[in-house]
């Protein structure tokens, strides 16, 4: 077979996407290995598109048992009790995804993602991981650094109407168009553990609030020992409460991290779909673009949020670090 | 998520989808997934391949099936217990009239073409129904609310015409590609494969050619036992040699444009290769299927992305010609160009690449020549889905009548002050828009009874206040009022008033629309006519109804927001409108020499370059930030980088 050239069935299924992205990122993807963990609507949007755009395998973790609420925002999984009970959510969404792509190999891994080695994460080229915990999201992160392969690893969770993208492409080289030529870039991106341990007051003035809001969750409930997103409205005077405290030790002034925001992102715990489709599809965007090396990826959060409708990039880097 | 008041607007709510496929698709799932229960949607596509790219709720056993229909089976999967009614059709069938747009909350759109998206905007406000509107384009999107009334209209600011061509540009002096593709496909293979009978602007010169036409009709027309390669070769040497040959005799045309080069068969074929032609192409015999036909794959060229030789244009033209002959006789005489025609896309791609090789002009591979010739629009999944979730946020709003977080929001491929999803607020209505500037009206009358005149005195001068009407129905001219007007014009017109409607030269019946437009009012009304026979003599002493007349809010031009307050960006342009382009897009033929031969792709994007016709801008575009500083941006944030098509 001629390596150089698309199959007669790719070239036809992929023909309205290489007229976008070029057949070179098109031969790029199909080489591409992809990891996910955390089975949610948001990461079934963009499971949806990595395996439409053609990557070569996607494995899902994801031991949780299926329930009426996980799957309430997730399109790949019936809501028929009989048929989703005792499966869990990878299992039931690898099933519904194998159908989008015949060319895409979809799996399921079973275990602790948390447990695994960097001999595990070397298999794969893109690592996401969402509904984790901090501890979780650094050490697949650190774990993922330590290899001398890139791996391009996301993190990805949405709460009430508000999404969070982070990226982490370590030290990435990638072209982009400038008039008619293609120069060459590159980024350097900070871990996860980097970036959020930059110092509040240290950052732009204008960043926004709900970078700061999530960062109150996610201790919230790294305090608490909660797993991601069990929170409830019982806990909002503990979270506002903490909010104070973080705001204080960073001597951030308090109204860059609203109530009101906090409020939302407490009452309510499921996904609303429409920021699953956004930002699955951001997401499915951003990997596109780190797998194939062209076109500038974000660097280095992403966030969305309904309420006023953008969808806003930061860069959370400590003037050390990144370009 | 949405709050509990969100949930039931959006339970209790009818909404019309129109368009199933890439935006359809993701926004059909996400409405159900949001929570909505009665959802209609029109589409009058089947399935194709190439949609499966992105089109994810159809798979390859479901191609040549209605979308709409496959659409709503592969929701019900997840969310079996919702309505979902679909409509495999055209959404301009009178079937989709204001009625049925009437009993819908809110309309999104997930079309593809300006003509349809016009029709839907017509009717929406008709219906007094808002419309979200929404485009993609390769990593492009955007999603625009309009509301009667209160926001523009879809057609508020003039969307760019598809674009035309000069015929002598096509037949004599391409400059560019594209021009070599329109010749290939609306010319030569028109004329080759095409409806004999139908006009061709082949031999069509610059100088006077009338006596070589009568030649050039025989020399498209196969000779009495003529070999049908000697016959493909004739045809090449006619258009790329001969037909070049005449045009370079005309001195004038080339005085200060590059000379065209005539290209020959015998320059360019070897003999030898001639004898391969015909051995390779008896493996075609075997495969009975015509659509399997292939001029490449013949001649063993597997790459769709290659740029071929002059030499190999010509030898895969040829074989293509053959081919037709040989393979699909039958369908000779009625052939049109089709994009998923594999050997009518080799054909008119290296027809093209020939002349474009003539003309100096750079040869294309058959994938970019295909998507050129086809009107392809590039599109990808995650575009898509992100639009599709930005539709649902806008169309609960709407449900909700949230009027003053309606936004329009642009999907960005690259950043503008960090945003890559920009929201900004929507303009106010154009007072001068053709479609929405006035209510559209409608009016009950005795279309068999009541004359022209009655109308004009009861409704047009007494109702609509106009005194200097000018009346139309369609592009037929009823009825107006001047002074430069010639004495048969005036006699016609008189004569019209006294006829009963019906019985005007174009009729006037229930169901079509008039235009009664007041110049000097700068006022454009729409009426519908809906045929009544009885009229109440005490209430409708008139003996016709005229409803949907509402009273046009003044709105506030809130001049505070206008001055710049956090400070202005490089970006601030103020623009001053432009009083001498018109907005009249939809009376635009194309005069004089140019006649439209054929239609570039309405890519969503074009929606774009829409916005930097900074011709009027009597609102500026605010993205408001948390801390109500106000930024000031041109009409075109970030877009205007985005080169027009071509």
């Amino acid at each position: 077979m001629d390596g150089e050239v698309l199959t007669e069935q790719e070239t036809a299924l992929y023909d309205r996407q290489i007229r976008v992205w070029g057949v070179d990122t098109q031969r790029r993807l199909s080489k591409a290995h992809i990891l996910v963990c955390g089975m949610k609507g948001t990461v079934a949007e963009f499971c949806k598109n990595i395996v439409l755009a053609g990557v070569s395998s996607l494995t899902l973790v994801d031991d949780r048992v299926a329930t009426e609420e996980a799957i309430s925002a997730n399109f790949l999984i019936p809501p028929d009790e009989n048929a989703y009970g005792g499966k869990t959510l990878a299992e039931l969404c690898c099933d519904s995804l194998k159908d989008f792509n015949p060319m895409v190999r979809v799996s399921v891994e079973k275990g602790d993602v948390s447990s695994f080695g960097g001999d595990f994460f070397d298999k794969y080229d893109v690592v996401v991981a969402s509904c984790c915990s901090l501890a979780t999201k650094k050490s697949i992160n650190e774990k993922c650094r330590k290899l001398s392969k890139h791996i391009a690893f996301y993190t990805v969770d949405c709460r009430d109407s508000c999404g969070e993208i982070f990226v982490d492409l370590q030290h990435h080289r990638y072209s982009k168009k400038k008039l008619d030529e293609n120069i060459e870039c590159q980024l350097q991106y900070p871990s996860i553990e980097e970036a959020i341990s930059v110092p509040w007051r240290a950052l732009p003035r204008k960043v926004t609030k709900l970078y700061f809001a999530m960062r109150v969750m996610e201790r919230f409930e790294e305090v608490e020992k909660r797993n991601p997103g069990d929170v409830s409205s019982a806990d909002l005077p503990g979270i506002l409460k903490l909010k104070k405290e973080l705001c204080e030790a960073n001597s951030l002034n308090e109204s860059h991290v609203p109530d009101k925001l906090l409020e939302r992102l407490v009452m309510c715990t499921r996904e609303f779909p429409p920021v699953c489709a956004i930002i699955g599809g951001i997401l499915g965007q951003e990997v596109i673009k780190a797998i194939s090396g062209k076109g500038e990826p974000l660097k280095n959060f992403f966030f969305f949020d309904a309420m006023d409708g953008k969808g806003i990039i930061e860069d959370i880097s400590s003037p050390d670090s990144g370009s | 998520m949405a709050s509990q008041q969100q949930l039931s607007a959006i339970k209790g709510s009818r909404v019309l989808m129109v368009g199933a496929g890439g935006i359809g698709c993701e926004l059909l799932k996400t409405l159900a997934l949001s929570g909505f229960q009665d959802i209609h949607i029109i589409d009058m596509d089947t399935i194709e391949v190439s949609n499966l790219n992105r089109q994810f709720l159809f798979r390859q056993s479901h191609v040549g099936q209605s979308k709409a229909k496959v659409a709503r089976e592969a929701v019900l999967k997840f969310r079996p217990h919702i309505k979902i009614t679909p409509y495999h059709g055209n959404v301009k069938d009178p079937d989709f009239n204001v009625d049925f747009f009437k009993q819908f909350n809110v309309v999104l759109n997930g079309l593809d073409n300006l003509d349809a998206r016009r029709h839907v905007n017509r009717l929406s406000l008709a219906a007094e129904v808002p419309l979200v509107e929404s485009g993609t384009t390769g990593f492009l999107g955007q999603v625009t609310v309009h509301v009667k009334g209160r926001t523009e209209c879809y057609e508020c600011q003039p969307k760019p015409a598809p674009k035309t061509y000069p015929v002598c540009t096509i037949t004599s002096t391409p400059s560019k590609f594209v021009h070599c593709i329109v010749w290939a496909k609306d010319l030569l293979f028109a004329k080759l494969f095409g409806d004999k009978n139908q006009e061709n602007d082949l031999n069509v010169h610059s100088t006077d050619a009338a006596s070589s036409s009568e030649q050039a009709e025989d020399a498209f027309e196969r000779r009495k036992d003529e070999d049908i390669e000697q016959y493909g070769r004739r045809i090449y040497d006619h258009v790329f040699g001969y037909n070049i040959e005449v045009a370079l005799s005309n001195e004038e045309t080339w005085k200060n444009r590059n000379r065209p080069r005539p290209v020959y068969s015998r320059d360019v074929m070897l003999n030898g290769l001639a004898q391969q032609n015909g051995n390779i192409s008896d493996k075609n015999c075997a495969m009975d299927d015509p659509s399997s036909v292939s001029a490449m794959a013949s001649l063993g060229m597997k790459n769709p992305q290659d740029i071929w030789s002059l030499m190999e244009n010509s030898r895969i033209f040829l074989e293509a010609f053959k081919l037709f002959f040989v393979k699909r006789e039958k369908e000779i005489g009625n052939l049109t160009f089709d994009k998923d025609d594999q050997l009518a896309v080799e054909f008119v791609t290296t027809a093209a690449n020939i002349r474009a090789s003539s003309f100096g002009i750079p040869l294309h591979s058959l994938f970019e020549a295909k998507g050129i010739a086809g009107n392809i629009v590039h599109a990808v999944a995650t575009t898509n889905a992100i639009i599709a979730g930005l539709i649902v946020i806008e169309a609960i709003k709407v449900l909700q009548n949230d009027t003053n977080n309606y936004r329009m929001t642009y999907c960005l491929e690259h950043p503008t002050r960090k945003m890559l999803l920009m929201p900004v607020e929507p303009f106010e209505p154009n007072k001068s828009c053709y479609v929405c500037s006035e209510t559209p009206l409608t009016l009950e009358i005795n279309t068999h009874r009541a004359k022209l005149r009655d109308f004009v005195e009861k409704i047009v001068k007494a109702k609509l206040g106009m005194y200097f009407p000018l009346i139309m129905h369609g592009p037929a001219l009823l009825y107006e009022v001047g002074d430069d007007l010639d004495e048969d014009m005036v006699a016609n017109y008189a004569a019209n008033l006294e006829k009963v409607l019906c019985e005007l030269p174009s009729p006037i019946t229930s169901g079509i629309t008039i235009t009664v437009e007041d110049l000097k009012q700068e006022l454009t009304c729409n009426i519908n006519i809906k045929h009544r026979e009885e009229f109440d003599e005490e209430k409708e002493p008139d003996g016709m109804l005229l409803s949907g007349w509402t009273q046009s809010s003044s709105v506030e031009n809130d001049d505070n927001k206008s001055i710049g307050n956090g400070g202005s960006t490089s970006n601030a342009a103020q623009t001053v409108p432009d009083d001498s382009e018109k907005n009249d897009e939809m009376g635009s033929v194309p005069s004089g020499k140019k006649r439209k031969l054929s239609e570039v792709p309405d890519a969503a994007a074009q929606d774009f370059s829409s916005v930097t016709d900074g011709s009027r801008n009597h609102k500026k575009l605010e993205v408001v930030d948390d801390d109500d500083d106000l930024l000031m941006l041109d009409a075109d944030p970030g877009i205007n980088k985005k080169k027009r098509l071509q």
